[in-house]
């Protein structure tokens, strides 16, 4: 198990190295100019060359490159060309609005979806299959910026419950975060309810057909521990695996939610990092991004392990 | 489960809005959404609007343009010697940097040397200056070599390039090409460098030390007289939240209101709308001179023909409240604006006309590559409406949509237009940044050196030349009405009109000043 963790982690790295190459030429490679977004509209052509000199724009690409490997190696991952801010510390802003948002959209989706799906699966092609498929398919298809719209509506401006939009770290005032955080919490879980709650319905209607389903009610085994003791537990392996990557799409950032609410997340870093061509950031939100998606979908193998005793590396 | 839930979301509210009314009583604050948010935090490497009005809060400035369009004194007097060669400015007393020093005459002497690379009247000015000097502490002589009379006007200029102050320690030991670190001001506010998130959120304390002049504030000049404890710039991506949070009182102004979202602002009581800066903005087409068809006059003035101002703006903007048709290249409503050779322009345009003048100005179906960016709202319409008049004119049109980051990129390329370069594009200008022509980029008539473009115009260097000797206001104007005739003439650029950005304040906000730039002093939170 520990030689296949360390085996694993030492994937990441020709991984990263690959993704480093790539991105970093995919960006010098599209069209666009940061010395331009800093310099304004009436720079003339001179002003600009002066200024990409300054930023070390004029450099060969391969110069470019081995200054920012360099720099990588060092646990820098540059400064933006357009704030003048160490991009570290620029994450470190704005990473944990969109973990804390992703946590809780996750907690507050496996806890609707799974016993959603647990009981359409039991109630099979009865109308509570049906309104819980009708929802799934509604939550899954409706873009995210209408629900968002109709929660603000709805619970900010008619019934004035909760604020509009912001954002405040429950670290310094949890009120604050839940009453910023519910709306947008709620936006994002009526997609990841629906898929999780398909999902777990899917994989739940396999394993009650199978027959140890049927010995255990033979025998007399209260419907509720056969439901989540022995069918869920036998069902959990792909329900994890879209939790898991329903979490890493939350972490990668969830742009248009974080519009519509104001939550300065990592998902608007990202889209005003590539408006404004400012390379070191998005190389290090997409060299960032992968690793999160490697680590997760690392954690999401082993957690196999404890729900399943047979999957074993 | 619901009653968990609703449990979980009352308790929310309730310490929610119990925190949001006791951090109310502490401090009186005005949280503030821009037109967008700030990343670049010196006003002298970038022309960017937000970076120059956060300029405004922290930084002060010698000589302040007022209402009328006049200098006024801001951190100094001056007197100018007969013979119109030396300008001697002196400090008034109680200027003090927020880090507790002195502004002294060393300090403004290294802002404006600094500010000199950069602007292009600033360049002007250097272009003639015997020196610059700190007499003392309290004097600053700036000697010339020749008379430069829009001296006082081109150094009180309230955008794109303000001449602010900062510490000579900054200023004189920071490239002007290259940003700088530190930000100490002397102005009516201080940043507060802790809680700055770059794009997402400023804040800014008022400057218990700064000392106001005792005029009452006009525009940029005047007593700068701070009643709030903070303001707080919020970024807001989207604009329904924008106006979602002014409607639910979360925040007390929204600089730039959609002119389409306007109707849903209207309904509430506690939000007005206005227009703070009547003289607005000026949108425009430019051309390349340097390729055909645009390096031939006779073809630049039809597609000048083919073009109505009144489709552009009522495309753009929609509200005729909220345009004018306005043929002077210097504005309307300024003291150079003078509309003389726009009639086309204003009247509608004249597809004939440019048919007619493009036939005879042997148009060979030479391609136009039109750029038109697709992300920024208040230009998405003008290439649209352009190119389908210039169709309609005979041109073959060949319009490419972009981002804006593309298109900033591309203009700047000299290239063919089939190898990557372009023909025209369009952009928009706060009038005051073209209200005179030697800060109006598209006048500039330098060839390789001039703005986008590149136009070889050495009559309108000569006229720029005779506008800088020109004393008196009535001399100006009859410069200006010279170059007006001469821009038309020769369409150095096509001026497309005028158009306002309504903003939206909270009615607890009282005594916000109606100027171009946005400015925070003088403004009081009533509840």
């Amino acid at each position: 198990m520990l030689g296949y963790i360390i085996r694993r982690i030492l994937a990441v790295i020709p991984v990263m190295a690959i993704v480093a190459v790539f991105v970093f030429l995919l960006l010098r490679l599209t069209p666009g100019d940061p010395a331009a977004i800093i310099a304004g509209d009436s720079a003339t052509p001179a002003q600009l060359e002066r200024i990409r000199e300054s930023l070390g724009l004029n450099e060969s690409l391969y110069v470019q490159f081995v200054t920012w490997v360099g720099l990588l190696m060092k646990g820098d991952l540059g400064t933006s060309l357009i704030s003048s801010t160490a991009v570290t510390s620029m994450i470190g802003q704005r990473i944990w609005p969109t973990f804390n948002i992703a946590v809780l959209t996750i907690i507050l989706s496996v806890l609707i979806a799974v016993p959603m799906g647990v009981v359409a699966a039991w109630r099979h092609r009865t109308w509570v299959d049906y309104a819980v498929m009708t929802f799934s398919v509604l939550g899954f298809s409706i873009p995210v910026f209408v629900i968002g719209y109709i929660f603000i509506q709805i619970f900010s401006i008619e019934l004035r419950w909760l604020p509009v939009q912001g954002y405040a770290a429950p670290s310094e005032d949890l009120g604050r975060f839940l009453a910023r955080a519910i709306l947008p919490c709620l936006t994002l879980a009526t997609i990841y309810v629906a898929l999780i709650a398909r999902m777990t319905r899917a994989s739940m209607l396999e394993v009650l057909g199978e027959d140890y389903i049927r010995t255990a009610r033979a025998k007399g085994v209260k419907e509720n521990i056969v439901l989540f003791r022995h069918a869920l537990r036998n069902a959990a392996v792909p329900i994890m695996t879209i939790i898991g990557t329903g979490f890493a799409l939350l972490i990668g950032g969830v742009v248009i939610t974080e519009s519509v609410f104001n939550i300065p997340g990592i998902g608007r870093l990202t889209v005003d990092a590539i408006l404004a061509r400012d390379y070191p950031v998005i190389q290090a939100m997409i060299l960032l991004t992968s690793a999160i998606y490697v680590f997760i979908n690392l954690l999401i193998d082993l957690s196999y392990t404890f729900i399943d005793p047979r999957i074993r590396y | 489960m619901r009653g968990t839930a609703a449990a979980l979301l009352s308790g929310a509210v309730l310490v929610g809005s119990g925190l949001a009314t006791s951090a109310a009583a502490q401090a009186k604050t005005i949280t503030a959404v821009m037109h967008s948010g700030l990343r670049v935090l010196d006003p002298v490497i970038t022309t960017a609007h937000i970076t120059r009005d956060h300029a405004y809060m922290i930084y002060d400035v010698l000589v302040a343009v007022d209402e009328n369009f006049t200098p006024q004194p801001q951190m100094a007097d001056w007197t100018i010697s007969d013979d119109n060669l030396i300008y001697t400015f002196t400090l008034r007393d109680g200027l003090t940097f927020h880090d507790g020093a002195p502004v002294t005459a060393a300090d403004a002497v290294a802002s404006l040397k600094r500010w000199g690379q950069k602007d292009s009247g600033g360049q002007l000015i250097f272009d003639v200056t015997e020196s610059l000097e700190a007499a003392d502490d309290k004097t600053i002589v700036w000697t010339l070599k020749e008379p430069f009379a829009p001296l006082l006007d081109t150094i009180a200029k309230q955008s794109a390039l303000p001449p602010f102050i900062m510490p000579e320690r900054i200023a004189a030991n920071t490239p002007a090409d290259t940003a700088i670190t530190e930000y100490v001001g002397s102005g009516p506010f201080v940043f507060v460098e802790d809680e700055y998130q770059p794009g997402v959120s400023v804040t800014y304390r008022k400057f218990e030390d700064y000392v106001p002049r005792e005029e009452e504030p006009s525009w940029m000049a005047g007593g700068k007289n701070v009643k709030v404890d903070e303001v707080k710039w919020v970024t807001m991506p989207d604009a329904q939240t924008a106006i979602n949070a002014i409607m639910s009182g979360e925040i007390d102004y929204l600089e730039q209101a959609p002119v389409d979202l306007l109707p849903i602002l209207e309904t509430s009581e506690d939000v007005t709308i206005e227009v703070r800066d009547d003289l607005g903005y000026q949108t425009i087409g430019r051309m390349n001179f340097k390729y055909p068809p645009f390096d031939n006059k006779e073809i630049r003035q039809a597609a000048m023909m083919a073009l109505s101002q009144e489709d552009v703006l009522a495309t753009l903007i929609g509200n005729p409240d909220y345009y004018k048709v306005c043929g002077a290249i210097f504005g309307c409503g300024t003291p150079l604006g003078d509309e003389t050779g726009s009639d086309t322009l204003v009247s509608g345009g004249d597809i004939e006309g440019a048919k007619k003048l493009l036939e005879e100005a042997g148009y060979d179906n030479t391609p136009i590559v039109l750029m038109q960016p697709t992300d920024v709202v208040t230009l998405t319409a003008q290439p649209v409406v352009a190119a389908q008049a210039l169709r309609n004119a005979g041109f073959n049109v060949d319009m490419q949509a972009m981002d804006w980051q593309t298109l900033v990129t591309r203009r700047a390329s000299q290239a063919k237009p089939a190898d990557g370069g372009w023909n025209i594009f369009f952009t928009n200008w706060m009038v005051p940044e073209v209200d005179n022509p030697l800060i109006s980029p598209m006048l500039n008539g330098r060839g390789d050196d001039a703005w986008f473009g590149w136009p070889k115009d050495d009559e309108i260097e000569a006229l720029r030349a005779e506008f800088i000797a020109a004393k008196t206001l009535e001399e100006r104007q009859e410069v200006a009405k010279k170059i007006q005739i001469h821009t038309m003439d020769s369409v150095n650029y096509i001026p497309l009109g005028q158009y306002y950005a309504p903003q939206a304040r909270s009615n607890k906000l009282e005594g916000m000043l109606m100027s171009p730039v946005p400015v925070f002093w003088n403004i009081d939170k009533v509840d």
